[in-house]
């Protein structure tokens, strides 16, 4: 059976800006992958745990609030600590190009800016991530209601 | 030529391989005459500007008596730097302010609060006590100036700050112009902003409605807004559907408090967006005119003819900018910002073309600016009041516009109102479907935008960026704890217990949050009391 890549999509800090979130995770999904939402306000903290716990491949950080400088290298290091640099962390939001080269450097493996198509974000998942052995064969969704 | 001759004619004309349809989802016909207005009545469905139902505008002369004002939202870094904003934007002729917070400040946070890491005076100025806005606006005479402050969960004490500002200036209150968003129920539907959940924060509005009607009678209360309900995804009828059933709500929670509704209502005001579907975006602000006049007149039975008028500010759509080829932006922002003028806006905010990247620098704004004033003093468009009333497109597209709206009052009505159908998550769900379904739809080439999906260009683009040094959330932290240690911590702690008892009693909050910010309470403390009795909100998920 083909195995499902498994993203995380998380809204980390203060930043309410969610429809960039949802339309991607919803377009993951209907992409056929197993999309697991956070929902608003979560801490980098709770990000690594949800993901760890989750079992997911990748980590799709969104964030428009100009944090992120702040946030995406507090998630990589949290990951390392755990363990679990082998999920993938990438992101989009309203990020300058000279900090995409800074966060790319700090290990953050793609970044997309405003305007991608979610078909770009589709394909580079599919080409970059191979998805792992799953702990749990079945599907844990967590606070996921989906449409 | 008959119609018939013409309409067979079409029929041979090969047509362009699109859909014609407004982002609404409405379609477009190829023309429009007056067999489209059938069932229109001058007297009745447009009237005169100035009066009822104000489908043409909400004054006698519009524009010829003043121009609309220009307010660019601003504010960033710390307050000194934004005071520093305001007094250029002044200079170059903005006629009037409005504040944008940082994150932290948003959510009724302290800069050094571990949630705030990053955010400090990164989206907007961070406030964490009256001094703050002693140093926003020093300088600017609040008595000459009227200023908007998109606040929300925490608008009660900006508000009172503004109000303590202005005891400073020894300008009194019931002197101070301006506004406050206010607008929670738009942040549970799309804005996501939010502290308590939706019955505290609709006794805290209504609380600010019943002391402003006293205290700070020419302040603008609410700002009902679709702006963000449009950003998160929306479209324009559901724009339009959304607000004004937020309004109405605020309305009745009003009358429920046993307010007179001519007291409160002259002091609603309304916050649209302006899209890229040009005649859609016009038709949109006259149907919201005429169907706020008429349920107001007959359905809340207001008397005072300011109850029927919707007064509105506008802002550019920012979902619409693109990072590609940003400068494309400036003229996306002047068409928008010329459909916000015909479609009779009191006040408009243009985007600058960087916002994709960053906060705006100060020329990007400049431009921004020009754009408005290019429109009010080149183009002849103020010239004459609704130019485009009686086009029998527009008038076709209003009439369409304000009967999808009253289809969207019934459903809403089956869920018990606005509050159970957020709590259903049905406003949330109506929103992120249309953002998926307009992203699908410029996926698939049955929409365009320059740069993103046609005329694409591989040069990445090329312009300066405002940065935020990371100075900035250190200094403020530092000078948040000077302000704590110089003022009379027993007095603060007094304010706040009497606060709380406030809360509890089922007492007005304002005066006592009056209490608490003159003693240099900080943003933080205030609404953390509140939440001990008012607890925090979670959202229901859904994507």
């Amino acid at each position: 059976m083909d195995k499902k890549i498994r993203v995380l999509v998380a809204k980390p800090g203060l930043d309410g800006h969610d429809r960039g979130a949802k339309v991607v995770a919803a377009a993951l999904r209907d992409a056929g992958m197993e999309v697991i939402y956070t929902g608003l306000h979560q801490s980098p903290e709770s990000i690594v745990e949800a993901a760890i716990q989750e079992d997911v491949d990748v980590i799709g950080l969104s964030i428009l609030s100009g944090a992120h400088m702040t946030i995406f290298p507090k998630v990589l290091s949290l990951l390392k600590k755990k363990n679990a640099q082998k999920i993938i962390v990438i992101g989009g939001g309203i990020i300058p190009a000279d900090d995409m080269k800074k966060l790319k450097k700090k290990g953050v493996k793609k970044l997309f800016g405003p305007g991608a198509p979610t078909t770009e974000i589709i394909t580079w998942l599919k080409e970059n991530v191979k998805p792992g052995k799953k702990k749990r064969a079945q599907t844990r969704k967590k606070n996921n209601k989906g449409l | 030529m008959s119609r018939e001759i013409w309409e067979k004619k079409l029929k041979n004309c090969k047509e362009r391989d699109f859909k014609f349809k407004t982002v609404s989802g409405i379609s477009v016909k190829p023309l429009y005459t007056p067999d489209d207005c059938e069932f229109f009545d001058y007297e009745r469905d447009l009237g005169y500007p100035g009066e009822f139902p104000f489908t043409r505008g909400v004054y006698t002369n519009m524009y010829r008596g003043r121009l609309w004002t220009m307010r660019q939202f601003s504010g960033f870094a710390t307050p000194k730097d934004t005071n520093r904003r305001y007094k250029y934007l002044l200079k170059h002729g903005q006629t009037g302010l409005s504040v944008a917070f940082d994150f932290p400040t948003l959510y009724g946070r302290d800069s050094d609060d571990p949630f705030s890491r990053g955010e400090v005076g990164k989206c907007g100025v961070a406030v964490d006590t009256l001094r703050d806005m002693e140093i926003i606006f020093d300088g600017i005479p609040l008595d000459r100036i009227s200023t908007s402050m998109t606040i929300n969960p925490p608008a009660a004490i900006l508000l009172a700050m503004y109000i303590a500002v202005g005891e400073k200036q020894g300008v009194p209150a019931h002197i101070l112009t301006g506004t406050i968003q206010n607008d929670m129920l738009k942040e549970y539907q799309a804005q996501k902003t939010w502290i308590y959940p939706p019955e505290p924060s609709m006794r805290i509005i209504t609380d600010i409605l019943e002391y402003c009607s006293e205290n700070v009678p020419k302040w603008n209360t609410i700002s009902i807004s679709g702006y963000h309900i449009r950003e998160a995804g929306s479209t324009a009828l559901q724009e339009l559907a959304f607000t004004l059933a937020n309004g109405f709500t605020y309305v009745e929670y009003g009358i429920k408090r046993g307010l007179e509704v001519d007291k409160f209502a002259p002091r609603l005001s309304f916050f649209f967006n302006s899209h890229l579907d040009f005649f859609e975006e016009i038709a949109k602000y006259r149907a919201a005119r005429r169907i706020w006049a008429r349920m107001m007149r007959d359905k809340y039975n207001a008397q005072n003819p300011r109850s029927f008028l919707m007064r509105f500010h506008t802002q550019t759509a920012g979902c619409t900018l693109t990072a590609q080829q940003p400068e494309n932006n400036i003229v996306r922002t002047a068409f928008q910002a010329l459909a916000a003028v015909l479609g009779g806006t009191q006040s408009l905010h243009t985007n600058s073309m960087d916002e994709t990247y960053a906060l705006p620098t100060e020329k990007a704004v400049k431009i921004a600016l020009r754009t408005q004033q290019l429109i009010a003093y080149e183009t002849g468009v103020p010239n004459t009041i609704d130019p485009l009333g009686g086009s029998y497109y527009i008038e076709t597209l209003t009439n369409e516009l304000e009967k999808g709206a009253y289809e969207y009052f019934k459903k809403i009505e089956k869920f018990g109102g606005v509050l159970p159908a957020i709590e259903k998550g049905f406003f949330q769900q109506e929103i992120s479907r249309s953002a998926y379904k307009y992203q699908r739809a410029l996926e698939k080439k049955e929409r365009f935008q320059v740069g993103i999906n046609i005329f694409e260009e591989d040069k990445p683009a090329d312009i300066e960026i405002l940065k935020i040094p990371p100075e900035v959330e250190r200094n403020q932290i530092k000078k948040l704890k000077e302000v704590k240690s110089e003022r009379n911590n027993r007095k603060v702690k007094e304010t706040l217990r009497l606060l709380l008892k406030a809360a509890r009693d089922g007492d007005n909050l304002m005066p006592r949050i009056l209490d608490c910010v003159r003693v240099y309470a900080t943003i933080g403390e205030i609404c953390n009391t509140l939440k001990e009795e008012f607890g925090e909100y979670q959202e229901p998920i859904i994507f």
